[in-house]
């Protein structure tokens, strides 16, 4: 067949003119990046990674958390404000030994419990010793640091899995030390150490939260400061190349095993640090401050963030403490009802497509959840007895809607047992069967959180938050600012 | 090349040296030496130590006897990366790139042995650190220029995973200059090349000599580049030294032949 002599190009799209063609260098080398585009999130974090340069983003972190003490009560500053900065700064702390040196060390949160108690000793009635802040303060950080330094001697041998469990072992011996063993009553046991100073600047105490915060701030400012000349030096690069490969750093002139020692002292100064401006703010410390929990919430922050970037610390420290507070059992239940219906919409939204699919089951399941109250009232009166959780418009409709019997226990948990035989046929099935069981399912889920978690906000708090950091894992797995990691075998 | 001038003293001398793992002699009283200024190739059949010679060298392994002399200094027992500062560099045959570090960031971490600027001068941002840092930036761009328009302009920034397996082994070999080295140990830079690659590395490790002024020890199976490049060739079996010589000489040794074939092959070839 004749076309012609020549086929003239197509010409691309006006927005695809200036890309590389398919298949050149240009293209492939910005392969992963047009694959991050794909997660939604994954742009913006490049887009802050290119365009916003470092001294920007902490002046702009700066900037606004400057303002916090303005519009912030006092409780509020304590929770949010306070929390979110020592959260900050052991995230730094961490991100130095996990992100950058790439060891896993969970004894870490003993390093913070170390710093927060001797800072207690040195500042407290305690032993009469009433050390001025620009005194103590340095001496704890170095103390620390070599208590660092001895907990990362065993790194010289052991790596990964095995450092992780040595680590844990000295994590926990640490609380057991502070809570039975108590020697001559050093730690004040499970009572622990009350009545601590506040920290201060030279003579200066600093006893409202404003200056408290103010001074917390001005503390982590600087911190993410050197960290990030420390980070972009010989050091910084030495440590991310032994993260990499430890003999092929190790080959390339790098003495491997101070720097792994070097990385345990850093984190554990600025692990010191936090302890002392925690104690000063608590005025009291016990044990229980500087247990798994902690350490878990700790990592959380580093990986949530994106591990080995101070830009994702901040950012995970923020969502992490705020999220966590914002669920705290003090706050009222209708904010985690919020987060609760929210995140249920949020994941039907994301799972179930098309869209006219997601608004059926929606549709659906509201309607379902009229028609089922309805029934079970008209059946018998205390089938819908029973009294939601606190007040508001929410709660109004909820009652309406959601099967609450009299005395429901039993029901509860037969409805969670339902619950669960639901989910696990709904993700077997496909098609319509499938969106028709959908809607039973949510209908459900809210049956379910209504009648068990709604109760005990201290559970409800803790599923919650772990279903946050599940969903936010699975959907970026390299963490909101970091960089996904390859290896190539 | 004039190698054939008035004799060199050793850059690298490896005298008798054993090394056994179990039951199985990956060295056996080995002689090698290295002269200043010379390209010489170190082949053998699979398993025969030479990438266990450099191992050797490097200080990854401590030999069961013998001594290994650079500039007749004694190595043994010293950690790899005092190794390293003494001016041994090399490469991996496996690819031991920092994969989740920038192209540039690669060589710059190599830079490590050779300067001395605290992390608290880093911190500060102390004359030193400064001075240092404009350094070793400095050193990495001319390293990677080293390599042409393979490792130029924006494959600096690219993460090392992203480049192709032939400008992972040109970044290995950046990475090695880096560390500021009189010798460099290659193992298999040629491996998974194409023959284009192939030719093109055969020139650049001339020009490591000539233009980089290092002295080149080198693992390779291509025969073609061994032709191409060789000073002198040294041949390995079973941890002991069969062959040493120039190429010809070696190419055409029985005992060679013998490695590469078996017995059956050596009678017919």
């Amino acid at each position: 067949m004749d076309t012609g002599g020549q086929i003239p190009e197509v010409p691309g799209r006006p927005d695809e003119r200036d890309r590389p063609r398919v298949g050149v260098d240009e293209w492939v080398a910005s392969h992963d990046e047009r694959l991050a585009d794909r997660a939604g999130f994954g742009k913006l974090a490049r887009w802050i990674d290119a365009r916003v340069p470092p001294w920007a983003r902490l002046l702009i972190f700066t900037a606004f958390a400057a303002t916090l003490p303005l519009w912030m009560s006092r409780g509020d500053l304590f929770v949010y404000g306070i929390f979110t900065l020592i959260y900050i700064l052991l995230g730094l702390g961490l991100n130095v030994i996990v992100g950058y040196a790439g060891l896993l060390d969970l004894g870490y949160v003993a390093l913070f419990g170390f710093g927060a108690y001797f800072y207690a000793l040195l500042d407290s009635p305690k032993y009469g010793l009433h050390w001025p802040s620009a005194v103590s303060i340095p001496v704890v950080v170095v103390s620390t640091a070599l208590l660092g330094l001895i907990l990362g001697v065993p790194s010289r041998r052991l790596l990964g899995d095995y450092l992780a469990i040595v680590t844990l072992f000295f994590g926990q011996a640490f609380v057991v030390f502070v809570n039975a063993a108590n020697p001559r009553n050093l730690t004040g046991g499970p009572n622990g150490l009350a009545d601590i100073d506040p920290n201060d600047l030279f003579g200066y105490e600093l006893v409202t939260r404003k200056q408290q915060y103010w001074f917390i701030l001005g503390v982590t400012v600087a911190v993410l400061v050197a960290l990030y000349f420390l980070s972009e030096s010989r050091t910084g690069r030495a440590w991310r190349a032994l993260r990499e490969d430890p003999l092929a750093a190790e080959a390339m002139s790098i003495p491997v095993n101070r720097l792994k020692l070097m990385a345990f002292a850093f984190g554990a100064a600025i692990a010191g640090l936090a302890g002392c401006l925690f104690a000063a703010v608590l005025t009291a410390v016990t044990s229980g401050n500087f247990a798994l929990p902690i350490l878990i919430t700790i990592y959380a922050v580093v990986i949530l963030g994106g591990i080995g970037s101070l830009t994702g610390v901040v950012i995970g420290a923020i969502v992490i403490n705020v999220s966590f507070q914002f669920l705290a059992p003090e706050n009222s239940q209708v904010n985690a009802r919020i987060l609760f219906y929210a995140a249920v919409i949020l994941l039907l939204a994301l799972g179930v497509k098309p869209l006219w699919r997601f608004a059926l089951v929606l549709g659906g399941a509201v309607v379902f959840g009229f028609a089922a109250h309805a029934i079970a009232s008209a059946s018998s009166a205390t089938w819908t007895n029973g009294a939601v959780v606190e007040g508001g418009r929410l709660a109004h409709l909820i009652s309406d809607w959601v099967i609450i019997p009299t005395g429901h226990e039993r029901f509860a948990n037969a409805a969670y047992i339902a619950l669960v035989v639901l989910v696990v046929v709904v993700t077997r099935i496909r098609g319509w069967l499938q969106t028709a069981l959908l809607i039973p399912t949510v209908y459900l889920t809210a049956v379910v959180w209504e009648t068990s978690f709604v109760e005990e906000p201290a559970v409800a708090r803790w599923i919650l938050f772990g279903a946050l950091l599940v969903f936010l894992m699975t959907v970026r797995p390299q963490g909101l600012l970091g960089t996904p990691r390859v290896e190539i075998v | 090349m004039s190698e054939t001038e008035a004799p060199r003293r050793p850059l690298l001398e490896l005298k008798q040296v054993t090394k056994t793992f179990g039951g199985l002699t990956v060295a056996d009283h080995l002689d090698l030496e290295v002269n200043e200024g010379e390209i010489v190739s170190l082949i053998g059949p699979n398993g025969a130590g030479k990438t266990t010679a450099f191992n050797l060298i490097t200080g990854l392994y401590r030999p069961d006897s013998g001594e290994i002399l650079f500039e007749g200094r004694d190595l043994v027992g010293l950690p790899p990366h005092k190794i390293t500062q003494l001016g041994i560099a090399r490469t991996f045959q496996t690819l031991r790139l920092f994969l989740n570090m920038t192209v540039k960031e690669n060589v710059m971490a190599a830079a490590y042995g050779h300067t001395k600027s605290t992390p608290f001068e880093s911190i500060f941002r102390l004359p030193r650190a400064r001075r240092e840092e404009r350094e070793i930036a400095a050193l990495a761009e001319e390293k990677l220029a080293f390599f042409g328009q393979r490792l130029a302009g924006y494959r600096h920034e690219q993460q090392a995973y992203n480049l192709s397996y032939a400008n992972r082994r040109r970044l290995e070999i950046a990475r090695a200059m880096a560390t500021t080295p009189k010798l460099l140990l290659l193992d298999e830079p040629a491996a998974g090349m194409n023959p284009n690659e192939t030719l093109e590395l055969t020139e650049l490790i001339g020009r490591l000599r000539t233009e980089g002024g290092y002295t080149v020890l080198v693992i390779e199976h291509d025969m073609h580049v061994v032709e191409g490049i060789s000073d002198r060739v040294i041949a390995l079996d079973h941890g002991v030294k069969i062959a040493e010589g120039s190429y010809d000489q070696v190419a055409t040794n029985v005992l060679v032949i013998e490695a590469y074939l078996g017995l059956e092959g050596a009678a017919s070839a």
